[in-house]
């Protein structure tokens, strides 16, 4: 009796030692997407460049939809990964505008180079809800049938990539095959 | 009932008490600060539902502050299109499902329960339930106690005139 009412507090201390020392280094910052496996929501807006585009316009193999804006920093971060992608035809980039001015993006595509097949203008940020995006730059990786596989918040660097986006990328392929 | 043992019980007493006020001022309201809004309802009704939505719904971008007192971008938008729903005639739980479908567990203040989420919400409680283990172990020993268990014999009185009379 005395030895458990000895150890019993000790065994309480380190479990709440061990679950309080991994809580210090857990992500809290990174929120779970809602729409891993679900299709990409429904869209009816106009592009950047100004033409009208909807998920028909989408492409049918699998893609990067990239949620970017003239005012992030970060995104100029990525920019020159998300540029290599596309030039060297490694995969198609879809961009959303989130939350900017139309003749801003337009200034800062033409400045720093367009990636994009083209980028949705969410001006407003509505289109931003549906995809539960919560701040640029968000990259989800979208399979052949349109369905959203996996998400990456914040920059998309060369390493993030290949960590990331490969590894995601070839188990796609593997199921579809 | 004999004067240590009653002595136990008031400490044994007095802690419990503590503990009840200390959870009785989590219960207390605490302050925020909202945004001012600017949008226009029909009925004073739908502005209380506006508020007490976005009371409960959680910024996803800044973490801890509620939509109504985030400055941030996407609760912005999200105040909006609250607003939007309430105006459209929304009840409370579908603008609540059209946010967790989005922002999952996260947005929700009070999250739902889920098997998930069943320490979060019966946590607290398993925690008084132990330390209430605890405090009537403590208290039914307490009881026990009589004068003659602390009554010191002969030789330890004698001990204790020793002691004492080294160290003056």
């Amino acid at each position: 009796m005395s030895k458990l009412s000895f150890y019993l507090p000790v065994l309480g201390f380190v479990f709440v030692a061990i679950a309080l020392w991994r809580g210090l280094y857990l992500d809290t910052k990174t929120l779970p997407s809602m729409l891993i496996d679900k299709p990409m929501p429904n869209f009816e807006l106009t592009s950047v460049e100004g033409s009208g585009v909807s998920n028909l316009d989408l492409p049918d193999q699998i893609f990067l939809l990239n949620v970017w804006g003239s005012y992030c920093l970060p995104c100029l971060i990525e920019h020159p990964t998300l540029m290599r992608l596309s030039e060297e035809g490694e995969i198609p980039v879809v961009g959303v505008n989130y939350r900017d001015r139309q003749d801003l993006a337009i200034d800062w595509l033409a400045d720093n180079g367009n990636p994009f097949s083209f980028s949705i203008l969410d001006e407003s940020g509505r289109f931003g809800i549906d995809l539960g995006v919560y701040g640029a730059p968000e990259t989800y990786l979208v399979d052949a049938n349109g369905v959203i596989r996996f998400r990456h918040v914040s920059v998309l660097d060369e390493s993030v990539w290949q960590e990331k986006f490969l590894p995601a990328i070839a188990e796609l392929l593997e199921e579809g095959s | 009932m004999n004067s240590t043992a009653t002595e136990l019980n008031r400490k044994v007493f007095l802690i419990l008490i503590s503990i009840v006020v200390l959870l009785c001022s989590l219960l207390l309201p605490n302050t925020t600060y909202s945004q001012v809004d600017t949008f226009e309802f029909d009925t004073e009704e739908q502005q209380d539902r506006f508020r007490t939505l976005s009371d409960e719904l959680r910024c996803p971008m800044c973490q801890n502050s509620s939509l109504s007192g985030s400055t941030g971008g996407v609760a912005e938008d999200l105040r909006r299109e609250v607003h939007r729903m309430i105006m459209e005639g929304m009840s409370d739980s579908e603008i609540i499902q059209f946010m967790f479908e989005r922002y999952g567990d996260f947005i929700l203040f009070r999250p739902r329960l889920t098997a998930g989420t069943v320490f979060l919400w019966f946590g607290p409680l398993l925690f008084l339930f132990i330390g209430g283990l605890f405090a009537f172990g403590i208290w039914r020993r307490a009881r026990t106690i009589t004068d003659s268990d602390t009554e010191l014999d002969k030789t330890q009185q004698k001990r204790l005139q020793q002691l004492l009379g080294d160290k003056t």
